[in-house]
């Protein structure tokens, strides 16, 4: 679909920065807080090598830069290699984003040939035995091999865990995982609730005291570490009174193509309803972002009603996040209720009041692991409702 | 923290600078991140190849945009540089 005659995009929408190519929904792990839609294994179709190269090819003509290769896991993909190659020749700064799974020597050094900029790989815990229950896999041991095998090839590298009630306690062992692996950067994802978080969000919820004791962990060793590692902590906004400049505005930098081709403005837009998203097997990506209905519905600030319509910091966090406004709301366009202007923020303190008064067990509720079979109970029905009846 | 005048700065391995058609602009990128330079951060960082010492980065901007006396604010960018981890 590359079309070399491009038109002048409109002046007042910038380009997209960022293209997030999640190549396949396929992954060996099964984590519980896993964003992916719930119901991806009714969908098993996936871009070819060439769409996903085409993909690439139009994203860098418009001014894409960063690059992230992502899923599921990406390296299920045989044709991985291939696609860092080309995305490394057009000018890209390519990421992979791991599990680790999969990633052997012989790949890891084909890539660093090949051109790719950095790897970012996941660990659920500092401990063997929270890594292996959270992602219902044994991994821990792969992984530590993994980490290793990035720094041998002298990438830069992330390490990514996301926290959650089960690990916040271990802060500090995590920090010091990082410390020894050598890590550039160590990002500390407190979870996000959509998809598997969401559905798992009564029994991952921590107390307030926890997050105050970890972020003072985290800080205590700032202060110890200096440059030598950058640590990314943020409070999740469940915990706050604003909430995130989610993509840093819809159709603004960011975007998605899914592993069957929908282009997405947000990785979690598909939770959606009443949004179509177009395909860019049979649509160009330049008609998909200046054009498309699913990338301008939200784009700008229009679209908004109060109270952040009026508001004075709209143009900051631009209302905050439309899928968590919907999943909590039932309306996308409304304030994100993380905002404490929004009417509905009395929700979200109910449920951290939740957790903090009498916290859901795994006993009482069991976690939901993210497996083709769980998925498949969520085949074409609607999120929300769902979310509600499934125990 | 003040750069050395016979420092040869060169840009972090964990950093990699081009120029962007698109936003008009170098840009820095690196894991996960991109920073776009303006003008003159952009013209100081790519004299930063780790072979040019300060006096002759500051001497090659001088003679490129004919101008003078451009030494504090080079130096004051590449000390913001230094602590940002862009350059070392």
């Amino acid at each position: 679909m590359s079309d070399l005659t491009v038109p002048a995009p409109p002046a007042h929408i910038p380009p997209p920065l960022w293209l997030l190519a999640e190549v396949t929904y396929k992954c060996p792990l099964h984590c519980v807080f896993c964003y992916n839609p719930l119901n991806y294994a009714e969908n098993r179709k996936e871009l070819s090598t060439e769409q996903w190269k085409d993909v690439l090819r139009q994203a860098r003509k418009m001014g894409a830069a960063q690059l992230g290769f992502s899923g599921g896991e990406p390296l299920v993909r045989d044709d991985l290699e291939e696609m860092i190659g080309e995305a490394h020749q057009l000018g890209f700064y390519t990421n992979l984003i791991t599990s680790g799974i999969g990633l052997t020597e012989t790949r890891i050094a084909r890539m660093k040939e090949l051109g790719l900029d950095h790897i970012q790989l996941s660990f659920q815990d500092s401990t063997k035995e929270m890594n292996d229950f959270l992602s219902s896999t044994k991994t821990f041991d792969l992984k530590s091999r993994v980490a290793k095998l990035i720094k041998k090839y002298d990438y830069p590298m992330v390490l990514n865990v996301v926290l959650h009630r089960y690990n916040l306690d271990h802060v500090g062992r995590i920090i010091e995982m990082a410390v020894e692996m050598d890590v550039e950067y160590l990002e500390l994802a407190n979870t996000q609730y959509y998809g598997w978080g969401m559905v798992n969000r009564d029994q991952l919820m921590p107390t307030r005291e926890q997050l105050e004791r970890a972020e003072a962990v985290v800080n205590e060793y700032r202060a110890k570490l200096g440059n030598k590692i950058r640590i990314l902590f943020v409070v999740p906004d469940y915990f706050e009174e604003r909430p995130k400049a989610c993509m840093n505005g819809w159709g603004s930098v960011f975007l998605a193509v899914a592993a069957d081709g929908s282009a997405l403005p947000c990785h979690a837009a598909k939770s959606l309803p009443g949004l179509e998203f177009p395909n860019v097997a049979d649509t160009p990506l330049h008609e998909i972002w200046y054009e498309s209905d699913a990338f301008n519905r939200y784009r700008g600030n229009a679209w908004m009603k109060e109270p952040c319509r009026s508001c004075s910091e709209k143009d900051k966090d631009f209302g905050g996040c439309r899928c968590q406004a919907y999943a909590l709301t039932g309306d996308a366009a409304n304030a994100d209720p993380v905002c404490s202007k929004s009417p509905q923020h009395n929700d979200v303190k109910q449920i951290v009041m939740q957790a903090q008064l009498k916290p859901v067990t795994v006993e009482e509720k069991p976690l939901l692991f993210r497996t083709d079979a769980n998925s498949m109970r969520y085949a074409s029905i609607p999120i929300k409702e769902e979310r509600d009846k499934v125990t | 923290m003040t750069m050395d005048i016979a420092a040869t700065p060169k840009l972090a391995r964990l950093f990699r600078m081009q120029w962007e058609e698109a936003q008009g602009a170098y840009v820095l990128l690196y894991p996960e991140g991109m920073v776009k330079l303006n003008q003159s951060a952009g013209e100081i960082l790519k004299r930063c190849d780790g072979v040019r010492d300060v006096t002759a980065i500051v001497a090659d901007i001088e003679q490129s945009f004919g101008a003078a006396g451009l030494e504090p604010e080079v130096m004051s960018f590449l000390d913001i540089a230094t602590e940002r981890g862009w350059i070392v």
